[in-house]
């Protein structure tokens, strides 16, 4: 049944790209089988710097409910998860995710001397620069670097979005940004695009304009590999209808057919809570939590949650102290969630954060996000994270 | 072979300008590219107008301030400080829209040119939109100016002090973010100073600070007058003499040079080509309109390997079409949005390093997109796409959220696969055709396409005339040269210049 279908697809993508697609793509087309037990990473990135302190809440911490007279989670809200540490109301299956065993909470996540623009913060996230270094491609596009050197894979990385983040933008390897395949195999079958690319004869040319039919030529190819593959195994499972959801059905399709692709990225937004917090967090959290719940759900009963590792992260956390809007500013250091079926420490894998011990009211951090980084490379996905991430970061646990 | 004068003359206008605009479709091939920079210089001698979009409420506003400010410490109320960020949001994107309606359609084109890729080089992200207005007005005036008296004009501007920090850089509390971007993105490049260097410049630019207005101010109870010991030179230095050891170095030209050569010449750089330009740069005191004239005066500049050999920035796109086909745009919206899927706003570098350029400006998406444009701006189409949020400019609203709710979609024609709640956005431009299509009109029918994208394209394109002309409307002369443009805009060929 396996090989059956292995095969169908084989043919399947020769008949309908093939013809369309220039030679030194060809090799692309047949190598693109994957295992099962592919091990896949979602990375969720919550935009806009969500506020940590109210999504694991310290509901101990007199400090906590002092900085936060009216914003703060009081103790019969918060979804509590060990004596001391609690969720937001809204992450009821979160909740359920840590009594299984499938869900890691990092604390105090940032890394030195942190900077409180969103882009530049989230600049730093995504290429994992030092504070002061700028760097122009992102660290997992210099996965698909060291990755798919000369196997010109552009699915190894999917972003469920129109515009590819600078996190998937290798050197010379890229992503592809697809905010729903179908639409994108419209985009790609205009006829025109097909027939001139056939025109383009220099395959191996390695001028501007060789680079950019090089670009077409994947984009194309991938279009119709993506669409293919997620018509193969589309999910029955019910999704919310969210922006979320879709995105997340979207994936668990892919996950399920025979895709390459080893890194799904997706975003959700916007955290920047500096008004009537409360709110807007609270929808925000419903939407991940009802779309991470279904998705979790629909992994397990493909029995595929142990090969996903799905992510959270923001650019910055908030400040401790709630502001005169009911809301919060910008801060520094945050939380992550880590799901997965496959994790090995599970649970709060460290302190919380001291409340205590601020840095001009904002908190330090001490887990430093390349270290989290260099786990996923090095562990989850079995890559050089030294290479990739220019120096060596000791790996953490959770994997 | 040698190339015409019409191709080295659109070679210049694309890289000296932001490409030929259609009225000067017939003087391409009469003059010598010599004769057409000399034009070029002469439109751009003027000093630009300073740009004013900030609106009455704003200045009001500043001005009550510092009314105020002479009598007793006045604090916005919460509400105000609101009002004041929305207006000046606003403010920033009125400039973006006003520039790049002047690098369509001022003569200046040589001016903005340069002074688009100074914006690049000092790039700073500020959301008050009175220092991007001066910051903007000190990069247009000295944009063919002398580069020292640039560099301290920037370096003494509320955008870039406060973008870079140095606000908060005072003697014994030193901040280090303004020295450092200085040296590293500003003159000399990174691996050219120690770290010890910036801390002691650090101390030389403490006090530099503005005001309320944005003029500068010099704070002399925060400044550091300590010795200090930069670059191998020991002195009780302040900013400005510091910013004189840097341009005494030779390697700041060089730095400047190759950044330029990049920008206006090719990716690819001709080591011998750059030593010289920087050598005379720098002897010439750093005039920059003598080394623009050195590139774009010269030989090489109109060598084969040079021309189409650049990717154009989304900007250079955007207007570079726009010069060729003059439109009325329905919607000012459409030009942010196609600025932000492409990945270049004017006045939101993504940082100080400004944007990368090249091949980073080409993935799957952004080049899919860019090859959609004209079928979009005939089409009235639906873009159909939504930019990523920028928190910093959006301040925690939806995309969209505070535009006009969507324009009206003509035909009714249903995209697929849209998500509810998606932003719906077309161009809807009225392209005025007649000009463009009378340009052509000497030209006999069966060398009409190629006439067209020897205008339009910068190099030679592998795809046949015929297949150009498949996909063309030949039921009249005016109907194929509209449509052959449209798809010729929309190759891979035209994304070069």
């Amino acid at each position: 049944m396996y090989i059956k279908r292995k095969k169908f697809i084989q043919i399947g993508s020769l008949a309908t790209a093939s013809l369309l697609v220039p030679k030194f793509l060809k090799a692309f087309e047949s190598k693109s089988m994957v295992i099962p037990g592919n091990k896949v990473v979602v990375i969720l990135q919550l935009s806009g710097g969500n506020d940590g302190l109210n999504t694991v809440i310290p509901f101990r911490n007199d400090l906590y409910y002092k900085a936060r007279p009216r914003l703060g989670i009081t103790k019969d809200k918060a979804l509590r998860l060990t004596d001391e540490v609690g969720l937001n109301p809204a992450l009821t299956g979160f909740r359920d995710l840590f009594d299984d065993g499938g869900l890691a909470i990092l604390n105090n996540v940032g890394y030195p001397n942190p900077d409180r623009s969103h882009f530049r913060s989230m600049d730093i996230w995504h290429t994992a620069s030092e504070s002061n270094e700028y760097l122009t491609n992102g660290w997992m596009g210099r996965y698909l670097d060291s990755q798919c050197k000369g196997c010109d894979k552009p699915t190894q990385a999917i972003e469920i979005d129109d515009v590819l983040s600078l996190a998937l933008k290798g050197e010379n390897i890229k992503g592809i940004a697809v905010k729903d395949p179908r639409r994108l195999y419209g985009t790609a079958n205009e006829k025109f695009f097909r027939e001139i690319l056939k025109n383009h004869q220099d395959e191996a040319g390695e001028q501007p304009v060789d680079y950019l039919y090089k670009t077409m030529a994947e984009t194309l190819s991938s279009a119709d590999y993506i669409f293919q593959q997620s018509k193969m195994h589309p999910t029955n499972a019910v999704y919310p209808t969210t922006g979320l959801g879709n995105s997340l059905k979207t994936i668990a399709s892919l996950i399920f057919s025979e895709i390459n692709t080893k890194v799904y990225y997706v975003s959700l937004g916007s955290f920047d809570t500096h008004i009537n917090q409360e709110a807007q967090q609270g929808r925000l959290f419903t939407e991940m939590n009802d779309a991470v719940k279904a998705f979790v759900k629909d992994l397990k009963a493909q029995h595929r949650f142990e090969d996903v590792m799905l992510f959270t992260f923001s650019e910055f956390g908030r400040r401790v102290q709630q502001n005169a809007s009911n809301g919060t500013d910008h801060g520094t250091a945050n939380n992550m969630f880590l799901v997965s079926g496959g994790l090995k420490q599970k649970g709060v894998l460290n302190a919380m954060p001291d409340l205590g011990d601020l840095n001009e009211g904002d908190l330090k951090y001490n887990v430093d996000f390349k270290n989290v980084y260099a786990t996923i490379l090095n562990k989850w996905l079995k890559a050089d994270d030294i290479a990739i991430l220019g120096k060596k970061y000791d790996c953490l646990g959770f994997v | 072979m040698s190339l015409t004068n019409q191709v080295k003359n659109q070679h210049l206008m694309w890289r000296a300008g932001f490409g030929p605009a259609v009225e000067q479709l017939g003087d391409l091939s009469k003059f010598t590219p010599k004769q057409f920079y000399t034009g070029l210089l002469k439109a751009s001698s003027k000093k630009p107008e300073y740009i004013d979009v900030a609106d009455d409420y704003l200045k009001g506003l500043v001005m009550g301030i510092e009314e105020a400010g002479r009598q007793q410490k006045k604090e916005l109320s919460a509400d105000e400080k609101k009002l004041r960020q929305q207006k000046s949001r606003e403010g920033v994107r009125n400039l973006n829209i006003y520039w790049m309606h002047e690098m369509v359609n001022s003569a200046s084109q040589l001016r903005e040119k340069a002074a688009f890729f100074w914006h690049g080089h000092f790039a700073c992200r500020n959301l008050n939109v009175f220092y991007q207005q001066g910051l903007l007005d000190i990069l247009r005036r000295n944009a063919l100016g002398n580069f020292g008296t640039m560099l301290k004009e920037v370096s003494k501007s509320a955008a870039m002090l406060n973008f870079l920090n140095n606000q908060q850089n005072r003697k014994d509390h030193p901040n280090e973010n303004f020295a450092r971007e200085v040296m590293e993105l500003f003159t000399l490049g990174r691996g050219n100073y120690t770290e010890h260097d910036v801390k002691e410049a650090a101390r030389a630019f403490t006090g530099w600070s503005a005001d309320v207005k944005g003029d500068y101010v010099f704070r002399r109870f925060q400044h550091d007058f300590g010795t200090k010991t930069i670059l191998g030179k020991s002195g009780d230095f302040d900013g400005e003499e510091v910013l004189d050891i840097l341009l005494e170095q030779k390697q700041t030209a060089k730095y400047i040079t190759q950044k330029l050569y990049k920008f206006f010449v090719n990716e690819k750089i001709d080591k011998d080509k750059l030593d010289w330009l920087a050598d005379r740069f720098y002897k010439s005191g750093y005039e920059i309109g003598k080394l623009l004239e050195d590139i774009f005066t010269s030989e090489w500049f109109y060598d084969e390997k040079n021309v189409g050999a650049n990717i154009k920035s989304p900007v250079e796109l955007i207007v570079g079409i726009q010069r060729m086909l003059p439109m009325k745009l329905e919607n000012d919206e459409a030009l942010m949005l196609l600025q932000r899927v492409l990945g270049q706003l004017l006045f939101y570098p993504p940082n100080v390093a400004g944007w990368p350029g090249g091949k980073a400006w080409i993935d799957s998406s952004s080049l899919m997109m860019r090859m959609r444009i004209p079928k979009l701006i005939n089409d009235i189409d639906e873009m159909n796409v939504n930019a990523k949020a920028d928190d910093d400019t959006m301040m925690g609203m939806k995309d969209g959220e505070d535009q006009a709710k969507g324009n009206k979609k003509p035909g009714g024609k249903q995209a697929a696969g849209a998500y509810a709640g998606m932003r719906r956005q077309v161009i809807n431009a009225d392209v005025d055709w007649k000009q463009y299509v009378k340009k052509f009109e000497s030209v006999i029918r069966e060398k009409l396409g190629e006439e067209i994208s020897k205008t339009l394209l910068q190099v030679k394109s592998g795809v046949s005339m015929d297949l150009i002309k498949q996909f063309s409307d030949e039921t009249g002369r005016e109907n194929f040269i509209r449509t052959a443009t449209l798809q010729i805009m929309s190759m891979p060929e035209y994304q070069l210049c």
